[in-house]
């Protein structure tokens, strides 16, 4: 093995890793004041990960005798991870400096950083061993970011119920991986793929079923789902969107990898639980987030409808499918991101978080910009036409349609008329209800820049995006087939 | 002859001191029989010819868990009394229990014809000439390096995520200030006095 070329090919995650581990110990000896410049070289090193991308990391192959693999498909997924995890380290401090209490560590910066490469290894894997360490790596630090804030009994409890359940489906997808591992002899996907491909067993089906298990847990696809909103509703609200962007990406990622690459002969055995797995939580998803009366948790059962979306790209399991979900993933995290940024500005008048959609009402008279904002995300989130949301979708029942899923497509399009309910009623809460008072006013540049920024992409203007986006991601679905 | 007869040693001593392990009262001799009961599994092993299981037996059940065991047995007041007041509402499940395993020691009797487990035909048999650590060693640090990195990080995550979630800075602490220690003078700290006798000293 060539380990200069293993290890260029490596370059994203040996970038994170060591910037992760020096800016530890400047954090270690520096303490909580040196927060502000661990926080910005954490972005720094981030943007330094993504540069690396564009070497060998996206077109080297197999390396690490088929452990990782370094092809477009992780590049473009690790692309989404990056920005995402960067986002989520640049609206901490503002949202920790004004609570009560806990405040922001240096540590919060490096956790995502060791994430972000738990996901690299993830979305990269080549072998069953990659994904769970990858897998462990990005959860564990993940439960700490949870219950960061110690002292609010919603963060620890978040924290807790995040950790129990995410120990529960890693024992899920373990019993699944030894299963596999059992009965085909291998870890590496490829070998997988073979005794998949050389006739039915029992034991490689039972084993298929608990991996799915698992993934479908990190992904919280229905009926995986149930810790989704409660750790949503209970982490700090930028650790939330960092739950619902960047693990969100690398989750389905490794399903779509797992699914082709490892069980792609099996196509049939795995079709039928994407599929109930998707059409679960479109419908559920929808369902329950009517009654929802704070905002963390609407979003929260608007990514569980979301995961079903993405999943009706997956269950088409062609090129084309697996494109749509690069599509939808990417327009996914933009609405997302955007979305929690506007929450992060609900502050009631002494600077205290609220979360509640009746304080949202009236937003379009107080904060006109941030309802306008809010508005495009929430339209696009339920497709409607002109915003990027609705190609998304396109996309996905396209895909759908195309591989003969025809009903799934059509009970999809019907869900998502469900959906688009509890969407439009946060807009018409802001725009029709008469005015709550105002949330404080601030002068968060670098958040209303990014809001402005992701409104942006959402918007008709996104239209000059979505051409070099079906290009990216066709590119990118190639390489896993 | 002699692997029969250390077979036969290790094998009733493990009965024994497992045995021992369940029956005595104290349970802090409980943990010093469940360590000998390991000690003499990992002779078993060795006598197999899986020396890093043996080894890892010592170094992680005996070393690390067993010794914790003791710890947690001697630290805590844990009253046995009140554990075992539960024992009449439990032991029905504790029944079931007990014949789920029973059976489970038939079926395993069971498939005694089926004869010895054929190590030579497992699907990634050891390497010649080399003994098990050497060649785990070998996997593990060429082709497996970069999962055992990764999993390098995952413990390191585990320890950062117990000091955030644990520490706090507390006020009042005195801490050691070494070099003060060490600048002391013995004419700073100490008097020599001359008391008169019958009076005591004078502070």
């Amino acid at each position: 093995m060539d380990w200069i070329a293993s290890l260029q090919a490596t370059l994203p995650e040996l970038v994170l890793s060591v910037g992760a581990l020096a800016l530890m110990l400047v954090a270690a000896w520096g303490g909580q004041g040196s927060t502000r410049a661990v926080s910005w070289t954490a972005v720094a090193v981030l943007l330094g990960a993504g540069i690396a991308l564009a070497g060998p990391a996206s077109y080297a192959g197999v390396v690490f005798d088929g452990l990782y693999r370094a092809d477009a498909f992780a590049a473009f997924a690790k692309v989404l991870i990056y920005v995402a995890a960067a986002v989520s380290i640049v609206i901490a401090p503002r949202f920790f400096a004004r609570g009560d209490g806990d405040s922001l560590h240096p540590e919060y910066p490096v956790l995502i950083l060791l994430s972000a490469a738990g996901m690299g290894m993830m979305v990269s894997a080549g072998d069953l061993l990659t994904l769970y360490v990858g897998l462990e790596l990005q959860s564990l630090a993940a439960y700490v970011l949870a219950s960061f804030m110690r002292r609010d009994q919603r963060s620890a409890e978040a924290g807790l119920k995040y950790f129990v359940l995410g120990a529960l489906a890693s024992g899920i997808l373990l019993y699944g991986i030894s299963l596999v591992y059992g009965f085909s002899g291998t870890t590496l996907f490829t070998d997988i793929a073979t005794a998949y491909g050389a006739g039915k067993s029992l034991g490689l089906t039972f084993g298929l079923v608990f991996v799915f298990a698992g993934l479908a847990f990190k992904m919280s696809a229905v009926p995986f789902h149930m810790w989704t909103p409660d750790v949503y509703e209970g982490a700090p609200t930028p650790v939330t969107a960092f739950f619902a962007s960047a693990p969100k990406v690398a989750a389905v990622a490794l399903a779509v990898r797992v699914a082709i690459e490892a069980m792609g002969p099996a196509v049939a055995e795995w079709r039928q639980i994407v599929i109930f797995a998707s059409l679960a939580s479109i419908i559920f998803g929808a369902v329950a987030a009517i009654g929802q009366k704070n905002v963390k948790r609407l979003l929260a059962y608007s990514s569980i409808n979301n995961v079903g979306f993405l999943l009706v790209g997956l269950a088409a399991g062609t090129q084309e499918g697996v494109s749509s979900v690069l599509i939808y993933l990417t327009i996914y995290v933009a609405m997302t991101l955007g979305g929690f940024l506007i929450v992060l500005q609900m502050r009631d008048a002494e600077g205290n978080p609220v979360e509640t959609i009746d304080s949202l009402s009236g937003m379009s008279e107080t904060r006109p910009g941030l309802a306008a904002a809010m508005a495009v995300f929430m339209f696009s989130l339920a497709g409607i036409p002109p915003l990027l949301g609705f190609f998304a979708k396109l996309a996905v029942f396209q895909a759908a349609v195309d591989a003969g899923l025809f009903p799934l497509a059509v009970v999809g399009f019907v869900a998502s008329v469900i959906g688009a309910y509890y969407y439009l009623r946060i807009v018409k809460v802001m725009y029709f209800d008469s005015p709550a008072p105002a949330f404080q006013r601030s002068n968060a540049l670098v958040e209303y820049g990014l809001i402005t920024v992701l409104a942006l992409f959402i918007s008709p203007v996104g239209w000059f995006a979505l051409k070099p986006l079906g290009v990216a991601t066709m590119a990118a679905a190639k390489a896993l087939f | 002859m002699i692997a029969a007869i250390a077979f036969y040693l290790f094998a009733a001593v493990v009965l024994l001191s497992g045995a021992m392990t369940i029956t005595s009262r104290n349970p802090v001799h409980s943990v010093l029989w469940l360590i000998l009961a390991f000690f003499n599994a990992a002779g078993l092993m060795l006598l197999c010819g899986a020396e890093f299981i043996a080894m890892l037996l010592i170094i992680v059940y005996v070393g690390a868990v067993a010794v914790l065991f003791l710890f947690v047995v001697m630290m805590l007041d844990i009253d046995f009394a009140e554990l075992r007041a539960g024992f009449v509402r439990y032991a029905m499940i504790g029944l079931a229990f007990a014949v789920l395993l029973a059976a489970e020691v038939v079926i395993a009797l069971l498939g005694w014809s089926a004869g010895g487990l054929k190590l030579d035909q497992r699907i990634a048999p050891t390497p010649d000439k080399m003994s098990n650590i050497e060649a785990i060693g070998h996997l593990l640090y060429s082709h497996y390096l970069f999962v055992f990195e990764g999993a390098g990080l995952v413990l390191l995550v585990a320890m950062i995520g117990a000091i955030v979630l644990t520490h706090r800075a507390r006020g009042g602490v005195k801490g050691q200030k070494i070099s003060r220690q060490v600048a002391r003078r013995p004419q700073d700290a100490t008097r020599n006095m001359q008391p008169p006798v019958g009076q005591g000293v004078e502070l």
